[in-house]
This record gives structure tokens, C-alpha cells and sequence, in this order.
């Protein structure tokens, strides 16, 4: 039995609370060359993509801007296509949400960068804003969840049509002939409970048909867009028992889709630390972890859940001794944790209580989120394993520095898994769609 | 006196809607970058101030505001301002300024795509607003807005000019809400305090807090202060309305005379436009809009464009003046017109790339000749060609005064 070929993604640390600025050796997470040396690091590694997340509001603790971690990025897009210029098969993949834009703009942006890109482009199509995020837009407003993810499918539908609009051959730029688009290339009308729009779209079908489009969401909602949706699913089961059973839950949806089980690919978001015995990998990541928890941040880990100012308790003290108010919370901006908060702060009281931590030992327990750790070759094996025992597909390792966080992971864990022949030697194909191997779009309109 | 500043207008295979079928034209490649980046390097190689890159939310047609069926003219375009960053790394000098449309977009989207551009090309990003106009045909692309039928002509009617004011007006908050998101991040604001563990220093990021009658927005931006500070707004002009608009709004200005008499007239109506407006700082810099065919030999350009009449099947129509003849022919007209008080030309290429190396290889040394245009770049930033200074941001306090 062949083995199963690992797919390998890189996400731009930039706004992150696990993105260790103080290191001498972290960067600049606006300056251009920061996102070259990134996207050249991905593509010297024949990673499938390079991947932006999105911000449209700076995040608040305490109805203040938070000011503890990295804060400031570019417009994704943007920064993809200029990216474009400087790599030749590196997927650009951006993450752009369904709430505060509309499809016929989405649509024409991601098809302009699948143009100018060669056929790289992805979407990672995101639902989670809120109202605090609204007061930027427009539209303001707030979707609940249902509706947010009936909007993402909507919007994910209408954008395909869109693309859809120029069947493959409707380019024609024929001098000669004196035609240079067929007639009626690019009319769509869309009415749906969403969204009614119709007219005439303006960008010609790009050279994967419809970009690559990726979906992270855990709930029973995220999970059933994917397998209905999705070419690819971000997900967060960093373990292996945890992974099996996400993998094969997902997978085990597609077939009433339609769909084969591998034209979804499962990458988990991971992270890595190498050193030159296991004992030195993992003093490095007992660093790491010290450095992103930092006492200051600690106290405001905690007060996320506290839902109360604890900046008077000492971080290596023990835990606050006044109860949570579970109110509305303080943190805006950012995932928020959904369920009860008063149970969590309980374990955790358990927790410290059974092995005497403080609070910023206890956060560091609590967070933990590491992935691999180890030399190289046991890191090699350890992805290996993780991808032929159906646990994943591959991964999107999101590196703890700015932005020379995969050098050593290319350099030195890269080549072991080529030697294994478990990843590309090199790129196969142009498109982000051929270095995933899901083949092309559905269904594309053609012209009669 | 200081050198004129020149400007080149990159649109589809260029102006002329017949020009894809120039025997030059690479009407296969206008989706691929190679196309957009050897352009660019063309208008860079010409020492130019600035290329923009036109763009609108609806399909090209013959005739304005309305949508037509014709299949022998280009049809289909790209996002502007994704053009422009892709142009960003191939060159090093040259401004890149993007058209975006103001009616159906949001300012932060807006606002945070041209500071990326400026990020990424180290402060030669620019920006052309554009109010919807024409293309309120555009609307039912988003089904939020609903306009009236405006056919050609409507614009002219008491009930057009009424709404072409109130688009202006929008267009005119948007740009401050972009400016203020420009501004809202001081640009010393990262602080990295390894001591108190604060990456920010929140005091230096600022809300905007705007609310307009079109438009609201709290801000801050969640793009650090761009390069340029304030990147370069340039705004396409053809009347008292659009004037204002840009006296209040814009750092350049594109006027589309016809005569050196219309052009004097336009840098009068621009003026009193500044003044009703009360704009302080910096004059808005003037910029006169030509379509050029430029050919070596006398009246080659001009059969050249009749023959691209003829395929098309009228005489090219344009809002701007339409110039064919040799380089030095236009040296003579843009040296005249220049005396009207214009600070320089965006010239329209009326074939791609033909006419644009005719500006780089044939207008530009002879204008060097004559001492009329830069020999090198001076500077590093698009504001710099121009001279225009890095402005401080709107929100900062001088250090030391800070409450």
C-alpha cells in the first residue's frame, strides 16, 4: 500500500498571543520583507501554501486596546498579491470573512489574485464577527451563529457562480476574428435569502476555475460546511487521538455530499520546537512557553475568564481567591471562549491546588498547545506517523517567531521526510489545486 | 524652476477600445501578470512620478451607464490595487495608484489595502477614489443600494446632479475615514518594552470615531501607519463639484483641458475650489489628462489611431484630449500647456505597451533635452516626487506635551 503524502502549510505568525517578540531574533510582523522571507522559506520547502489570517479590529481587554501582544497587520490580500511577484508556486491563501464584505467584491478579488498569481489563490472563508467588529463596517451587524454560517454558505455559493460566469473558453481575444469575449460572459443572477444580486462580473475564470477554498470550524455547523464546501479544513486536533476522531468524523461526512474522501484535506494548526537531543527540544520549549506567558500576560489570560480586573494579584502567587463574574466578559476581538466559565475556573483551582502552581504556571499548563518537540528526525517521525495513521492529512505550522520561525524546520525536518518519500521532492504541478491533489472545480458552467 | 511631473494611465490594452487589435497588443496576456509587470517597468524605465491602474466594479461598455453587448472590444478586469501590489517588488522608484470605486466598498477594507501597498512598495502607494458615476449600473452587483435608470445623459438631469452631489459627499467621508485610519496608529506606536511587556503603547493607537451622514467607523486601523504616513490621493476632475471634492480630498488632482485656454480656466475653477474649501498645507497639485499616439514619423500615429477607428467602427471618444503626432510634437503641446500653471500630465496611452514606451523612449528624453523632466529619481517615496512632505499624523502629540 502506497504511503499517504504529507501536505505542509505555513501561517504568518503575526497578531498571535503565541508570537514571542521579545526574542532578539524576532522581526518586523508589518515590514514586506518579513512576509518574502516567510513565503520563500515556505516555497524552498515545497510547502502547498502560505497562509494570512484576517483582523478587522484591534482587539480590547477591559474596553482598552490590548497591548501585550503582537498588534498590527497588513490587508491580506494585498499582501498575497504582492507575494505573488516573489514566489512561483507557493499557494497565497487568504483568509477573507462572510460577514463585513460582499461576494461579488470577494469573488473578483480572489479571482484577480488566482490571475495574477498563476493559479495559487485560496480562500479561507471565516464567519466568527461580532458586533464589536460591525462598528467598522457598513452593515454594522451582528449575525447569530446559525445565521452566520446560512450567510457563509450563501456567500461561498454565490462566489462560485460568480466565477462561474465566465465559462473557461469565453476569453477569446481573437485580433482577427474581432472578438474578444463571448457575448454574454460574466450575467449571473443570484437570489437567495441572503443575497439578490445579478449583472455582469468582470474577471474572466481564473486558471484553477475557482480558488482553493479552505474552512476551520470545529462545531457541528463548521464541520458540515467543510465536507459540503471545502477543499481544505484548518482544524486544532493537535493529538493524535483527538485527530483520529475529528479526521474520520469530517471524512465520514463528505459521501452524502458527493464527494471522495480525499478532496478534503485535514491540516491541523501545529506548532514545533527542534533541539539537538529530546532534552534539549524540550528545554526549549519549556522557554518558549515561558516566554509567550508572560506575568503579565498571565494575569490577563485569566481575567478573560475571571471576567474582573485581577491586575492586583501576583502571577507567581496562587490563584485569585474571589469568584468569577461571569458576566459578559472583558475580552473583544478575538475567539471567545463559549461555555461555562465558572466550571473551567474550578478545574483549574483543582489543578493549581494538586500541584502547587501559581497563576502564570497554571496558564502555561492550561495553554499548552504544543505539538512536536524533539530532534529532527524524531519530529519527522512524529508528523509521519501523525498523517499515515489518518490523523491528518498534513499541517499548517504556525511558528513562534517572526519571520524566521520555519528556517530550521526546512532545513532540517523537510529533507527527512523527502528521504522517507512521504513528501514532494518538488512541485508537480503549477496550481495550489495540483499540489493538493483535489483536482478541479465542480461542475463549471460551460458555454453551450 | 522645478522639472514637470508626468504620470502614465494604465487601462486594459490601452485607451483606445479597439487597441487589443494593434498588431503590438498582447490581448492574450491583459490577465496575466507578465503583462501588468512589464508595463510597469516600461513607465519605471521612463523615470515617470506614477502609473495608475483604472478599475470599476462593472463590466467596460460603449456607452456610459448603460451595459452593452459588444464582443469585439475588451471586455473583463482585474482589481486594481491588487495590480498595484503585485507591481510593488519588480520596481523600486515608481508611485503605483490604484482606482477604487467609493459607492458600493468599505472605507476599512479600502483604507487598510492602500496602507498594505504602501507597506509593501516602501511608500510609493497611491490611490484614485472614484464615485460609482457611471456605474451606478454597478448596484445590483451587491443589492444594497438602489438607483435610478441612468442612461446617458442623466447625469445632466436636476435629479442626476442632485445624487452625482450626494455620491460626492459620500466619497468625500469616505476619504477622511481612510485618512483617519491612515493616522490612527502614531507612527511610533510599537514599542516592543520588553521592561513592562507591552508590545503597544495603547496611548499612540487611536479611535477615529466617525460618523458622517453616509458613513460611520470607530476604527483604530489594524494596519500600522503606512510608510508615506498618508499615502498619495488623487481624484479624476471635470467640473466645479469633482473640484471641490478634490480641494477638499485629494493630493493631486487630473483635469481634462482641451486647449491651453480650457486648461487655465480649469487651474482657475481648481483654485477658487481650494479657497471656498479653505484647504491649508499644500496646494493640490494639477495634472492634466491626455489620450497619446505617439509615433516617430509625422502621421503615423494619427493613421495608426484612424485604422483602430475604423475596426471599431467610430472615432475614438474620450473626455480628454486626444493627441496623435511624435513625441516632440507633444514636448511643444505639454510645454504650452504647462504654462497655464499645471504641475504636470498623466498621459493615457492610447496603445499598450506601444504608446506607453513611446512616452518612456520618445516624449522623455526629449523633454530631458529641454530640461523639463528629471534625468534620475531624487527621490524614494511617491510624495517625494512630488515634493511633498511626510505629514505628521493627525492624532500625535508633540513628545513631552502629551497629557
Amino acid at each position: 500500500m502506497p504511503v499517504k503524502q504529507i501536505h505542509l502549510a505555513a501561517h504568518f505568525p503575526g497578531v498571535n498571543n503565541t508570537t514571542v517578540w521579545s526574542d532578539p531574533r524576532s522581526g518586523s510582523q508589518i515590514d514586506f520583507d518579513s512576509f518574502v522571507h516567510l513565503a520563500r522559506t515556505a516555497e524552498r520547502g515545497k510547502f502547498d501554501f502560505f497562509f494570512l489570517a484576517e483582523g478587522l479590529r484591534l482587539r480590547e481587554m477591559k474596553g482598552r486596546i490590548h497591548d501585550l501582544d503582537v498588534a498590527g497587520r497588513p490587508e491580506s490580500l494585498t499582501v498575497l498579491s504582492a507575494l505573488s511577484a516573489v514566489t512561483t508556486r507557493l499557494g497565497l491563501a487568504a483568509t477573507v470573512n462572510s460577514t463585513f464584505n460582499e461576494p461579488y467584491e470577494v469573488a473578483r478579488r480572489l479571482a484577480t489574485l488566482d490571475h495574477l498569481s498563476g493559479g495559487r489563490a485560496a480562500w479561507n472563508v471565516v464567519t466568527s464577527y461580532d458586533a464589536f467588529t460591525g462598528e467598522n463596517f457598513r452593515r454594522g451587524g451582528y449575525l447569530d451563529e446559525a445565521d452566520r454560517y446560512n450567510r457563509a454558505r450563501e456567500f461561498l455559493h454565490t462566489a462560485r457562480e460568480l466565477w462561474d460566469s465566465w465559462a473557461p473558453r469565453d476569453l477569446v481575444a481573437d485580433p482577427a476574428a474581432g472578438e474578444f469575449a463571448r457575448a454574454g460572459a460574466g450575467t449571473f443572477a443570484h437570489r437567495g435569502t441572503q443575497f439578490d444580486i445579478a449583472g455582469r462580473f468582470t474577471v474572466p475564470r481564473g486558471p484553477q476555475g475557482h480558488p482553493v477554498i479552505i474552512q476551520a470550524g470545529d462545531s457541528d455547523e463548521g464541520r458540515e460546511f467543510a465536507a459540503a464546501d471545502a477543499d481544505v479544513i484548518f482544524s486544532r486536533h493537535g493529538r493524535l487521538d483527538d485527530g483520529r476522531a475529528f479526521y474520520k468524523d469530517v471524512k465520514s461526512r463528505l459521501a452524502k455530499y458527493g464527494r471522495r474522501s480525499d478532496e478534503l484535506k485535514i491540516l491541523p494548526a501545529v506548532t514545533y520546537v527542534l533541539g539537538d537531543t529530546e532534552q534539549d527540544a524540550a528545554e526549549r520549549a519549556a522557554e518558549i512557553r515561558r516566554a509567550q506567558v508572560t506575568p503579565r500576560n498571565a494575569l490577563v489570560f485569566l481575567e478573560g475568564f475571571w471576567g474582573r480586573d485581577l491586575s492586583g494579584y501576583d502571577p507567581d502567587g496562587p490563584l485569585p481567591d474571589v469568584e468569577p463574574d461571569l458576566g459578559e466578559g472583558v475580552s473583544k476581538g478575538r475567539a471567545q471562549f463559549r461555555g461555562d466559565r465558572g466550571e473551567v475556573v474550578r478545574t483549574w483551582r483543582a489543578l493549581a491546588a494538586e500541584r502547587g502552581l501559581s497563576i502564570r504556571e497554571l496558564v502555561i499548563e492550561a495553554t499548552g498547545r504544543q505539538t512536536f518537540i524533539g530532534t529532527p528526525r524524531s519530529v519527522a517521525g512524529q508528523i509521519d506517523e501523525f498523517v499515515q495513521s489518518d490523523a491528518a492529512d498534513g499541517f499548517v505550522f504556525v511558528p513562534h517567531l517572526t519571520p524566521g520561525g520555519l528556517d530550521d524546520l526546512v532545513e532540517h525536518v523537510v529533507p527527512l521526510l523527502q528521504e522517507k518519500g512521504v513528501f514532494r521532492a518538488d512541485y508537480t504541478g503549477p496550481t495550489l489545486r495540483d499540489h493538493l491533489g483535489i483536482g478541479g472545480p465542480r461542475a463549471p458552467k460551460e458555454t453551450p | 524652476m522645478t522639472g514637470l511631473h508626468l504620470a502614465a494611465a494604465l487601462n486594459d490594452a490601452g485607451w483606445h477600445p479597439a487597441a487589443w487589435r494593434d498588431p503590438g497588443a498582447r490581448p492574450d496576456a491583459l490577465f496575466t501578470a507578465a503583462y501588468w509587470t512589464g508595463l510597469a517597468a516600461e513607465a519605471e524605465r521612463g523615470l515617470l512620478d506614477l502609473l495608475t491602474v483604472e478599475d470599476s466594479l462593472g463590466l467596460q461598455s460603449a456607452v456610459p451607464g448603460v451595459p452593452d453587448d459588444r464582443t469585439d472590444q475588451v471586455r473583463g478586469r482585474l482589481d486594481a490595487v491588487l495590480i498595484a501590489a503585485l507591481l510593488a517588488p519588480g520596481t523600486s522608484r515608481i508611485g503605483l495608484v490604484p482606482t477604487t470605486d467609493t459607492t458600493h466598498t468599505e472605507p476599512f477594507h479600502v483604507s487598510i489595502g492602500i496602507a498594505s501597498l504602501d507597506h509593501a512598495s516602501r511608500g510609493r502607494g497611491g490611490w484614485r477614489p472614484q464615485v460609482a458615476g457611471a456605474g451606478l449600473t454597478d448596484a445590483p452587483h451587491f443589492g444594497r443600494r438602489v438607483f435610478p435608470e441612468a442612461g446617458p445623459g442623466w447625469f445632466a438631469t436636476p435629479e442626476g446632479e442632485l445624487l452625482a452631489l450626494g455620491l460626492l459627499a459620500e466619497a468625500a467621508e469616505f476619504v477622511e475615514i481612510v485618512r483617519r485610519l491612515w493616522d490612527s496608529w502614531e507612527d511610533d506606536a510599537e514599542i516592543r518594552d520588553t521592561a513592562t511587556g507591552r508590545f503597544l503603547d495603547r496611548a499612540k493607537v487611536h479611535y477615529i470615531d466617525f460618523d458622517g451622514d453616509h458613513l460611520s467607523v470607530r476604527g483604530p486601523s489594524i494596519t500600522p501607519r503606512p510608510p508615506q504616513g498618508q499615502p498619495l490621493v488623487t481624484a479624476l476632475a471635470h467640473g466645479p463639484g469633482p473640484y471641490e471634492f478634490a480641494a477638499r480630498a485629494a493630493d493631486v488632482v487630473y483635469v481634462t483641458p482641451h486647449s491651453r485656454a480650457d486648461a487655465e480656466a480649469a487651474v482657475a475653477q481648481v483654485r477658487e475650489a481650494e479657497r471656498d474649501a479653505a484647504r491649508t498645507g499644500e496646494p493640490l497639485r494639477i495634472f492634466a489628462d491626455l489620450v497619446v499616439f505617439l509615433d516617430e514619423t509625422p502621421g503615423a500615429a494619427a493613421s495608426r489611431k484612424a485604422r483602430l477607428d475604423d475596426l471599431d467602427g467610430a472615432p475614438l471618444a474620450s473626455d480628454a484630449r486626444i493627441f496623435t503626432g511624435t513625441p516632440g510634437d507633444l514636448a511643444d503641446v505639454l510645454l504650452d500647456l504647462r504654462e497655464a500653471g499645471l504641475d504636470g500630465f498623466r498621459l493615457r496611452p492610447g496603445v499598450l505597451p506601444a504608446d506607453l514606451a513611446g512616452i518612456t523612449r520618445g516624449l522623455v528624453p526629449i523633454l530631458q533635452g529641454r530640461g523639463a523632466f528629471r534625468t534620475a529619481y531624487e527621490a524614494a517615496t511617491l510624495r517625494g516626487h512630488l515634493g511633498l512632505p511626510r505629514p505628521a499624523g493627525r492624532y500625535s502629540v508633540p513628545t513631552g506635551r502629551r497629557p
